[in-house]
């Protein structure tokens, strides 16, 4: 039902997650002439997933190393939902409800407790998979991931829930992905860099609306004239 | 369904649509049993607000019967007859549970575009461009409302479609403009503009206490129905100089409060007023803010200016150093029109105010187009037009 959003098609979010360098991978023979100098500007620091949260779990150089330390992309936004962080935890852990608000997430099967198996809408009509793994979980606070397996990208992330005065919950996501192909994929996720931002912005307005007004605004079919 | 069709500048039909149906769970369908035109509609008509498209349902001033309800919607029924905000609102988020209705963060399905023009977007409006949501207007036998279970208020039996319309819009409009002076005793507030709105913005001062309320326009008949409506004093700013006529009045002090209930297409004949209209012409300028400047100018020191009158864009030749030198207050903004609906429906109950007052015209739907034309061009002494969408013919 939340699924049949019909808002302008922006990146994708779940590309980002797993599956963006395909798209990445696409266009990679078209940027191959330009300039990639500069390009590794977006990696940006390995402070990618709540830190404190990693040491607990004394995981962080794992995390480094799949992802060959400060390198690929780094993306950080955050939305105000006016509801208690439990609510919002509590919605949010249970991965089979993301593709709700994660508009080009199709479905996520929950493995194991830890373990998920994500399909999202990739390029040109295909889809995409992979599987991701838990790393990190403080409960109504702080969810960590990353992917695991033979995933097209190595990517990781978390989602950090903190209660702020008389306004609800600030939701903030970072996510880390470091696209195949080395220089090249980076140059190309840091050229189509504001739209998976754009994308997971707009996914978090849609979490927002859910867990605010229980349903997400549409004009989709409604009338119009000629 | 019948609708009212906008496809570009000045280009209004009525056409064939389809029906609308139940899209979110909290929606209900409405038959529209009478609809109006608003200023606001000619800033739309008129291209002054951008991200219209060809194709857009107008029309945010309605009233009629529920007939469907989605799932979630317990607070209606098939058959209530409710008035309906043009503001769309959640109920729910930080800005709705602060009352500021029009500022609601989940109702603009296309937030996006707005807050790439103004930073952060406001609610969704019924029909009034894709920047404020794309909602498809009232002006149309059927509508959908979204968030039904917050906004429409069931209209008691015993009251017309006329007298309650206006809740829609333009009282609650005219009520918050009055409200935002902080009117204290012995207040003299200034109206600058005389159309539907600024005609609620005189008669709400004078509830809310005002001393005495000067209203300001040029055409005659929205003169009159200030005086004879609305008991306010009043300035033809075509035959008089308005600040002098103002500081005159006040005995030398300025109004209280000014409301500039015109907005973008002010339809002054000073100099500067000509000026903006060739620069809009010109797409140089966005919006035409002759009423403001001149409301800014008058106001006394310390006092409010209050604006009910809709702007899009960026305005130009603002005397920011009159209001910082006088020290000013601002207030504005799309009304938060659930604030107001039951307080000012009790007025209509009681017999205080009747709002119907400000109709001139009354026409069936398939006449909008020479209506849109003739509200637009003031003709036959045009103030304010209700549309039947069911009828053929009105009496």
């Amino acid at each position: 039902m939340y699924t049949e959003s019909t808002i302008a098609d922006f990146e994708r979010w779940a590309c980002a997650l797993g599956g963006a360098a395909l798209a990445v991978y696409g266009t990679r023979r078209a940027v191959r002439e330009r300039s990639v100098g500069g390009a590794m500007v977006a990696a940006a620091g390995g402070s990618l997933i709540a830190r404190a949260g990693m040491q607990a779990f004394g995981r962080e150089t794992d995390t480094r190393e799949a992802l060959a330390g400060p390198r690929g992309v780094l993306l950080d936004e955050a939305v105000t939902v006016n509801r208690p962080p439990d609510e919002l935890f509590l919605y949010w852990r249970n991965f089979e409800m993301l593709p709700c608000f994660m508009q080009n997430l199709q479905s996520v099967r929950q493995l194991d407790s830890c373990r998920s198996h994500w399909v999202a809408k990739g390029p040109a009509g295909r889809s995409v998979e992979w599987d991701a793994e838990i790393i990190n979980e403080i409960p109504n606070e702080l969810i960590g991931w990353r992917t695991v397996g033979d995933a097209d990208v190595v990517s990781a992330g978390s989602v950090r829930f903190t209660p702020v005065p008389n306004r609800g919950t600030e939701v903030r996501v970072r996510m880390q992905y470091a696209p195949p192909g080395g220089k090249v994929g980076a140059a190309v996720a840091w050229l189509l860099g504001s739209e998976p931002s754009q994308t997971i912005r707009e996914d978090l307005r849609r979490f927002k609306q859910i867990m605010e007004a229980g349903e997400i605004p549409t004009t989709a079919g409604q009338p119009r004239g000629r | 369904m019948k609708a009212v069709v906008w496809h570009g500048t000045g280009d209004v039909r009525v056409e064939r649509v389809p029906d609308p149906k139940i899209l979110n769970p909290r929606d209900a369908i409405i038959k529209v049993t009478t609809t109006a035109i608003c200023g606001s509609d000619l800033h739309l008509n008129d291209g002054f607000i951008p991200t219209m498209q060809s194709g857009d349902i107008l029309g945010h001033e309605f009233m009629g019967e529920v007939v469907e309800v989605g799932r979630d919607n317990t607070a209606l029924r098939v058959g209530d007859r409710v008035v309906v905000p043009f503001t769309i609102a959640c109920g729910r988020c930080f800005f709705c549970q602060k009352q500021l209705w029009s500022l609601c963060d989940n109702s603009n399905p296309n937030a996006w575009m707005a807050e790439s023009l103004y930073g952060f977007s406001g609610s969704g409006l019924f029909g009034y461009s894709h920047m404020m949501g794309g909602y498809a207007g009232g002006q149309a036998q059927y509508v959908r409302v979204p968030f039904a279970d917050v906004g429409p208020v069931t209209i008691p039996e015993g009251l017309s479609d006329e007298q309650v319309l206006f809740l829609s819009d333009i009282f609650p409009t005219g009520f918050m403009a009055a409200e935002n002076c902080d009117i204290q005793r012995g207040d003299t507030i200034a109206v600058f503009g005389c159309g539907p709105v600024g005609q609620f913005a005189i008669k709400s001062a004078y509830l809310l206490g005002a001393e005495r309320v000067i209203a300001i326009d040029s055409v005659p008949e929205r003169l009159r129905l200030a005086i004879v409506e609305g008991k306010a004093e009043v300035i033809n700013h075509e035959q008089e100089d308005v600040f002098e006529r103002l500081r005159a009045m006040t005995g030398g002090r300025g109004p209280d409060a000014c409301i500039d209930a015109v907005g973008l297409e002010a339809h002054g004949t000073s100099l500067d007023a000509y000026l903006d209209k060739a620069k809009t012409a010109a797409y140089l300028a966005t919006d035409r803010p002759s009423a403001l400047r001149r409301a800014i100018h008058a106001c006394r020191k310390g006092g409010i200016v209050s604006i009910p009158g809709v702007y899009g864009g960026f305005l130009d030749k603002i005397p920011f150093g009159a209001a910082f030198a006088k020290g000013l207050t601002f207030r504005m903004g799309q009304t938060h029109v659930m604030k107001y609906l039951r307080p000012l429906l009790a007025l209509i109950e009681r017999g205080d105010i009747d709002p119907s007052f400000v109709i001139t015209h009354r026409l069936p739907m398939d006449d909008a187009p020479k209506a849109y034309q003739m509200f637009r061009d003031k003709q036959d002494e045009c103030i304010k037009v209700v549309l039947k969408p069911h009828a053929e013919t009105v009496h």
